[in-house]
């Protein structure tokens, strides 16, 4: 087994002196997680802002209606005096400059004290949707007020204001916290396989496709050398470029999570240390079937930029079950344990989510991934035994 | 020593080889000589265990190249047609990768590599990268690490193709270096000077056969022309007549 440890040591050294494939695949598993995180940061400051903060509402005519502003104060909306005319009005919401005006005619209290229904204008913009939140909070105000005065002239009459509502909805949200926030990073779990098979992507086309290429297959092939050495030592190597690239990912979610205030929302994702370290473990496996998948494929190839070509698609493949279940939103049961990339996210979920771990579905994940891992291996063993290889 | 009986090889309907037989002796460089498509390369990738033989057999040594390829790939070591260096590692570096390959004891491979080094005179970018190197210093350094693991016998496949006058030279000096040291150097090419300038033996090719197997001297006299280029023409023309 000694060829096997120097080819081994050989692709990782050689490869290790590609920096700029290096500095590409580090970059991309490194950095999406916290660009994700920023992201999603962004999201949740902005609908958490909406809730408590002050919504400043430019109103033209203000003093028309003195008892509808202070219901709008004590709703959080602080009024401020709006642009000059209607004219201005639409102006200013067109070229974006107010997100919204309200408008209360001179008639406003005669109508009111008239029962007309007492006519108020909201100058909005919806093809702006940065002011949306401002909007519907106004218009929720609005439609509060209106119900409040509906309830108040029914009572004054002698009659239960309940005859207007027949219906009592209430939705009762059944999710837990951590379940909410699995929906959010179940995607995790497909990053992260994408950062362990894109890891080791350049070594797996180097080492057969660019080998082939150099023109430095041949001489290695008349070397005293038994071939299964040569190529398990080649999927090794590719499998420690994965694990490095999925510890890295890992690594970059772990401080990336700590940066999205996902408490705020209800979510209490567990992704602590050690579930971190259990992550890598329960991923293993899966760098036995990627790097022998990405060098079975390559293996097939003549050219650097044919295998390229190729495992731009085969990076897919193994992240494809992960990307269905995701839309199916499917439970783990006993049967998806034996598909591998799929078993391994419906565990991760469970997982972040802190609900206990089927030890049994671990194991038969791990075995049936590891198997898979074998029969690829084995194939690339066939195929280095071929003489067509050189082609 | 080569021992080639009766080899045939077929590419699809490409009869690459057809029955072709010779011997290339020890502390003798035997040249194969023949234009482009003559069966050269095949017949090397077939000695260096790459390719099987679809019908007869070959020896290194003794060592089938079939039934103890393994044997018979530790008997000798190949030059070929692209030096196939790794371009991230020095030259030393790729030559002391193959020694370990071949499964040489820790403490002999620096020994090893620096004795190829200082044989082939590679000491100046010994310790650089191999991505910069010139034509003629990639063949050197790939000439090296063919050479790690001492085999008795060498195969080199159009080695100064494309190198200029002075690195032909050297190469050449090299060449009969090995020659001395009593290995067996089989040595593929088409351009005829090359061979006549170094070769004991001639095997001329054509159409995956041997047109005719001599010394320099003996296909002069065979061919009636005293001019190399002639008999190298006169001895395609045996070849076409069959």
């Amino acid at each position: 087994m000694g060829a096997f440890f120097h080819v081994f040591r050989k692709e990782v050294v050689d490869n290790f002196r590609d920096r700029r494939s290096l500095l590409t695949a580090v970059a991309m598993v490194a950095m999406f997680p916290l660009l994700m995180a920023s992201l999603i940061g962004f999201q949740i400051d902005r609908s958490f802002d909406t809730e408590t903060d002050l919504v400043s509402l430019p109103v033209i005519g203000a003093g028309h209606a003195p008892n509808l502003m202070r219901y709008l104060e004590s709703r959080h909306i602080d009024i401020v005096a709006g642009p000059g005319d209607t004219d201005a009005a639409m102006a200013a919401v067109e070229a974006g400059d107010l997100d919204v005006v309200l408008r209360v005619p001179e008639n406003f209290g005669e109508q009111l004290a008239d029962m007309i229904p007492a006519k108020v204008e909201l100058y909005l913009d919806q093809a702006n949707t940065a002011g949306d939140a401002d909007v519907g909070r106004v218009l929720d105000a609005l439609y509060a007020y209106n119900q409040t005065l509906a309830n108040i002239r029914i009572s004054a009459r002698g009659v239960n204001p309940n005859l207007l509502r027949p219906l009592n909805i209430d939705t009762i949200d059944v999710s837990t916290p951590s379940g909410r926030a699995a929906i959010l990073l179940g995607m995790m779990s497909y990053f992260l396989l994408f950062s362990l098979l894109m890891g080791g992507m350049y070594l797996a086309i180097d080492a057969t496709a660019g080998e082939r290429e150099r023109g430095s297959l041949e001489p290695l092939l008349s070397l005293p050398v038994t071939r299964s050495h040569l190529i398990l030592g080649k999927i090794a190597a590719c499998g420690v470029f994965m694990a490095v690239s999925l510890l890295l990912s890992l690594l970059s979610w772990f401080v990336a999570l700590r940066f999205i205030p996902l408490a705020q929302i209800g979510m209490t994702p567990n992704f602590s240390l050690p579930v971190v370290f259990a992550a890598f473990l329960l991923l293993c496996p899966m760098l036995f079937i990627g790097a022998s998948l990405m060098t079975l494929v390559s293996s097939f190839t003549k050219t650097y930029k044919e295998a390229q070509t190729w495992l731009s698609f085969v990076i897919l493949a193994p992240t494809m079950p992960i990307l269905i279940v995701s839309f199916l939103n499917l439970r783990p049961r006993l049967e998806f344990m034996f598909i591998p990339s799929l078993s391994q996210h419906l565990i991760l979920v469970d997982m972040i989510s802190n609900e206990p771990v089927n030890l049994l579905h671990a194991a038969i994940s791990a075995a049936s991934t590891l198997a898979l891992g074998a029969i690829l291996a084995w194939a690339c063993v066939r195929i280095y035994r071929r003489e067509a290889l050189l082609g | 020593m080569i021992r080639v009986e009766g080899i045939h090889k077929s590419f699809g309907k490409v009869h690459a080889v057809r029955g072709l037989s010779f011997d290339a002796l020890d502390g003798r460089i035997t040249g194969l000589l023949g234009p482009n498509g003559a069966g050269k390369s095949t017949t090397l990738r077939i000695l260096c265990t790459l390719l099987r033989p679809d019908e007869g057999t070959a020896s290194i040594d003794g060592a089938d190249v079939v039934a103890d390829s393994h044997g018979a790939r530790r008997r000798i070591g190949s030059l070929p047609h692209d030096s196939g260096l790794y371009p991230r590692l020095t030259a030393r570096e790729n030559i002391a990768y193959y020694a370990r390959l071949c499964g040489l004891d820790k403490g002999l491979i620096e020994d090893r590599v620096d004795g190829i080094v200082k044989t082939l005179e590679i000491g100046d970018f010994a310790d650089r990268r191999a991505k910069g190197f010139s034509h003629g210093q990639r063949t050197k350094v790939a000439l090296g690490r063919a050479l790690v693991h001492d085999p008795g016998n060498l195969l080199l496949d159009e080695p100064t193709a494309g190198l200029d006058v002075i690195a032909t030279r050297s190469l050449r000096e090299l060449i009969l270096k090995l020659k001395d040291e009593g290995r067996c150097v089989l040595f593929s090419s088409h351009v005829m000077q090359e061979v006549a300038a170094l070769c004991d033996d001639i095997c001329i090719m054509a159409a995956g056969r041997i047109a005719i197997h001599d010394s320099v001297d003996g296909i002069r006299q065979r061919t009636g022309c005293d001019d190399l280029e002639e008999a190298f023409l006169a001895a395609l023309a045996l070849v076409e007549d069959d």
